[in-house]
């Protein structure tokens, strides 16, 4: 271990320091006094973090003798979940505040589940992969039952804990078993096991179990049983935050695993990726349908978008993997908007998340109806928004590759899906007319809303340049 | 048969079997019981390996803290188990089937079991030479050295773990009266008492 090993791991050790300095400062002084500045102390973390992240230079490192790498790949994931991260700690603030939730460990466990994440995005290693999945899940597991007085928040902890707990058995199962076969945890040696374009027995059924449990991590059916509940239950800040960040963290392991240690045989985990894609955007679909609760209705909504993501893995290009990588920085974007403004929703001073809470929201907040208005076109993939480029990519990446099949379910889950997305902007300009929802002051969630609403228009003419960083992403992966 | 193969498929046979009682025992409390039996197996297994270190490990940590401390929580927790079992009961042929289904998928798989050519060359490659350094030493040089990031890693799962537990149960009470030691210390007798000479019949 040299010193050049640690610098190419900064941002994660500068992150974890901030989290145990923060931990220190919040229990010396003042409790949760001090949790609001801390938050937006760790939202300046955060950006500072991934600034760093963007001006290195985007060549692979290998950093521990192999463990752990930062390269282009990781460098946009990382940026992609710090990004985001910071987004959703500021705008959960004004709620957290009026719920009398904000505590000072808030931030800290929204650090350390981002040090698990950027590890799980740079692993090049089974054991690295699990320790970053599970730093990231545990935290997860805390922040979903930090409404601990509410039964419905305790349950939604306790079921995402259990159910998680299996996901994590699965994966470690399916890891012994590639190890049993490789007698290596290292994705190189792993790869360097594999001759021919099949895998053999062995590995593949260690893959299937990994992939399991990877699938739990992404909510994709058939794992996905867990979502809408513990969305639901989980505060509204932490459903953001579940919605974001933590999804971007194991879409892009799930990349990692599949092209770093199995890429040599993308025809037979793509099946199985190909199969989880299928079900998430057909199921996905279907459940929102019926869906009263805005909270229920977006868990759905993430499933069924995962399945789109994963699609693009399931193509086993360059271009696929591009597809992913833009597909889930628009999904961040389009996610941050829509939840910026279940944030603001409020009736006599109480949160309120039912869909019918919507209506006539085009009289009583007009600009607030038209970006959501936007928001959920995109989000629909109505061109030429760009949630619609967003799907058109993994379409066509998946096309390119040969899954025709898998395309056209693609497109039907999408129509399906396009029913409850305006069904939405229905209540919005054509509901009944109710109590209007509080319009008093929380303008960072606002701006926050509107600004989503401009990318999602804006970004069609040339979607800000991340698409070069998504093509050097998808590069440092496939090869 | 020589006795190390004799030992390992008793020590691998108890341990499964005992695994298998931990979740069909009746009692929670002999559950438990069967637990440490697979903890102990597996040390035997271990010590098959010739890493002796974690098999002490696994009889102080596992054995010695945590099994007790499990079977503490355990007679401590007041749940019907049976009306548990009813519940699950419910879904059991459901559960069999796919249990089933993934035993013969294992079965199978075991059956035609092969590993990579370099596979045996490559678990020798990471681990320090059995012959030259002894156990406690050769897991020194992976975890601190090697393995330092994992370790660390390790450390920071502990530490949310610590605030999670923190965070989800810690209560400040502001009805309960705490001992203030130096309260306690200052407090001056002259101050705190006063004589008062009552005489009979008078009162005060």
């Amino acid at each position: 271990m040299t010193s050049l090993d640690l610098s190419i791991a900064l941002p994660e050790i500068l992150l974890s320091l901030w989290a145990m300095v923060a931990l220190m400062a919040g229990a010396y002084f003042g409790k949760d006094r001090l949790a609001q500045a801390l938050t937006w102390a760790t939202v300046a973390v955060f950006v500072l973090l991934s600034i760093l992240i963007g001006v290195q230079e985007p060549v692979a490192q290998q950093a521990f003798g192999g463990l752990f790498v930062a390269d282009g790949f990781a460098r946009f994931a990382k940026m992609a979940i710090l990004l985001s991260g910071a987004a959703v700690l500021v705008m959960g603030m004004d709620y957290l505040e009026r719920t009398k939730m904000m505590k000072f460990e808030y931030p800290i466990l929204v650090s350390l589940a981002t040090v698990g994440m950027m590890v799980m995005v740079s692993a090049q290693d089974l054991i690295t992969l699990y320790m970053g999945l599970e730093l990231q899940s545990l935290a997860l597991y805390v922040l979903a039952a930090f409404r601990r007085d509410s039964v419905k928040a305790t349950e939604a902890g306790l079921k995402y804990f259990v159910l998680g707990a299996l996901a994590s058995g699965l994966l470690l199962y399916g890891a012994s078993l590639v190890y049993g076969y490789a007698g290596s945890t290292m994705f190189a040696d792993i790869a360097g096991t594999i001759h021919g374009d099949h895998l053999p027995v062995g590995l593949l059924m260690g893959l299937a179990f990994m992939l399991a449990g990877l699938a739990f991590k992404v909510s994709a059916v058939p794992f996905h049983m867990w979502t809408p509940d513990v969305y639901e239950g989980s505060p509204t800040p932490v459903t953001a935050f579940f919605a974001t960040a933590p999804k971007v963290a194991a879409m892009a392991l799930l990349a990692r695993v599949t092209f770093n240690a199995f890429g040599h045989a993308p025809g037979d985990w793509g099946q199985i990726v190909g199969l989880l894609a299928g079900l998430s955007m057909i199921v996905g679909a279907i459940g929102a349908l019926g869906q009263a609760n805005l909270k229920r209705l977006m868990a759905y909504s993430s499933i069924s978008h995962m399945g789109f993501a994963l699609l693009g893995v399931t193509a086993g290009s360059e271009a696929g993997v591009k597809a992913t990588m833009l597909y889930m920085a628009i999904y961040l974007t389009m996610s941050i908007g829509v939840f910026a403004f279940m944030l603001t929703m409020r009736r006599d001073g109480r949160p309120v998340q039912g869909i019918s809470d919507l209506n006539m929201l085009s009289k009583s907040q007009p600009r607030q109806a038209l970006a959501l208005l936007v928001l959920m076109f995109s989000l629909a993939g109505v061109p030429p928004l760009i949630g619609f480029w967003a799907k058109y990519a993994v379409l066509a990446a998946a096309i390119a590759s040969g899954y025709v099949v898998l395309a056209v379910v693609g497109v039907i889950g999408s129509v399906i899906g396009a029913f409850y997305y305006l069904r939405l902007v229905y209540f919005m300009y054509f509901g009944t007319e109710t109590d209007p929802l509080d319009d008093d002051g929380v303008p960072a969630q606002r701006w926050m809303t509107l600004a989503a609403a401009l990318i999602t228009v804006l970004g069609v003419v040339n979607l800000f340049g991340i698409e070069g960083a998504a093509t050097m992403a998808a590069q440092a992966l496939v090869h | 048969m020589s006795v190390a193969d004799f030992a390992f498929y008793a020590f691998a046979i108890v341990a499964v079997v005992a695994g298998l009682l931990v979740v069909v025992a009746k009692n929670p409390v002999h559950s438990v019981l069967w637990l440490i039996l697979t903890f102990l197996s597996s040390a035997g297994l271990f010590v098959l390996l010739g890493a002796e270190f974690l098999a002490m490990l696994l009889m102080i940590v596992y054995v010695g803290a945590v099994a007790v401390l499990f079977l503490f929580v355990v007679m401590m927790l007041d749940i019907d188990f049976a009306e548990l079992k009813a519940e699950m009961a419910r879904y059991f042929p459901l559960a069999a089937v796919v249990g089933v289904v993934i035993l013969m998928q294992l079965t199978l798989l075991y059956g035609a079991w092969t590993q990579a050519e370099g596979a045996e060359g490559l678990r020798r490659a990471i681990a320090p030479d059995a012959v030259q350094v002894d156990n406690a030493r050769a897991l020194g040089l992976i975890i601190f050295d090697q393995y330092f990031i994992l370790f660390q890693l390790a450390g920071l799962v502990l530490l949310v773990a610590m605030i999670g537990a923190i965070v989800l149960t810690l209560r400040h009470r502001t009805d309960v009266k705490r001992q203030n030691v130096l309260q306690q210390m200052w407090r001056d007798p002259a101050k705190a008492m006063e004589l008062k000479d009552v005489k009979p019949g008078q009162g005060l």
